[in-house]
């Protein structure tokens, strides 16, 4: 992704020496030149076509916004409930992400979700260990991480 | 265009601090430590969030001044939240702070005890003469 960004810029710059003309505009049109001619010469990347890990890393943080306001309302919810009939625990998650990266980003996305808090991360980074504050439902909780979290996160570094 | 602005930015910081507020509140209110900090890192990261973003906004729109310094204490505090609640429960669990007794589930209490007995076998096996 790094090298695709790099080339792109790059394309900018000579299409600003092209022109002799050193202005933000012309910048900006090389620019798109050059994501034009990098989309069209994309199977000769190793990787895929960087536009499309972008979007997926603004959807990631979009996700970590809304899980943000989403637990936020919850905890509030519990907190002005007159009485507090919670049932916390703690509960051992196993992922499939790999890399180190992976799974901070995983254990930042799970302490800001509704109710849940990561605790420990075992040795091998293979299973979470997540302090729950309602653990009724703790299939659900792990399929959610399951299918959005870690579905995005694998969007972003395994494309 | 200017009353909406004002409407607007007015109810995010007042949102902000009532959600710090709230999260003060359930700093007294809750039971462990451990529900504590869910409500020390989420409502109360949100609520600095957006008193971050509505004076963001009022710079912006009012003073005609784009603050680069508020955007990025926005973006420390995203990232440091969650982070410094993690390791609070963390460094709580491991010097051995009790849950609320109304606790149902403990995964990591035989994980802890596992590991602590493998290392302690793994010193014994480097220094045998100590014991």
């Amino acid at each position: 992704m790094g090298q695709q960004i790099l080339l792109n810029i790059m394309i900018a710059v000579v299409w600003m020496f092209l022109n002799s003309d050193w202005s933000p505009q012309q910048f900006i049109v090389g620019y798109l030149i050059g994501i034009l001619l990098i989309y069209l010469l994309r199977r000769f990347w190793p990787n895929d076509f960087y536009l499309r890990k972008l979007w997926s890393i603004l959807l990631l943080l979009l996700l970590f916004l809304s899980e943000l306001l989403k637990s936020s309302i919850t905890v509030i919810r519990q907190i002005l409930r007159p009485k507090l009939d919670v049932q916390p625990g703690i509960f051992a998650y196993t992922t499939e992400l790999k890399s180190d990266w992976e799974i901070t980003v995983l254990s930042c996305l799970i302490c800001l979700t509704p109710g849940t808090l990561t605790l420990e991360v075992s040795h091998d980074g293979q299973t979470l260990y997540i302090h729950a504050m309602d653990i009724e439902d703790v299939d659900e909780l792990s399929n959610q991480i399951r299918n959005t979290f870690e579905k995005a996160i694998k969007e972003v570094t395994r494309t | 265009m200017s009353q909406i602005g004002e409407f607007l930015i007015a109810l995010m910081v007042l949102l902000g601090a009532l959600l710090g507020a709230l999260s003060a509140f359930g700093l007294i209110r809750l039971p462990d430590v451990y529900m504590r900090s869910h409500a020390a890192t989420k409502s109360a990261t949100l609520g600095v969030l957006l008193i971050l973003a509505g004076a963001f906004l009022y710079f912006t729109f009012y003073l005609e001044h784009v603050s680069a310094k508020l955007l990025l204490g926005i973006i420390f505090v995203f990232i440091t939240g969650p982070v410094a609640g993690h390791l609070n429960g963390r460094a709580a669990y491991r010097s051995g702070v009790s849950m609320w007794e109304k606790s149902v589930h403990d995964d990591l209490k035989p994980a802890l005890k596992r590991e602590r007995e493998r290392m302690r076998e793994s010193s014994n096996a480097d220094h045998p003469g100590k014991g």
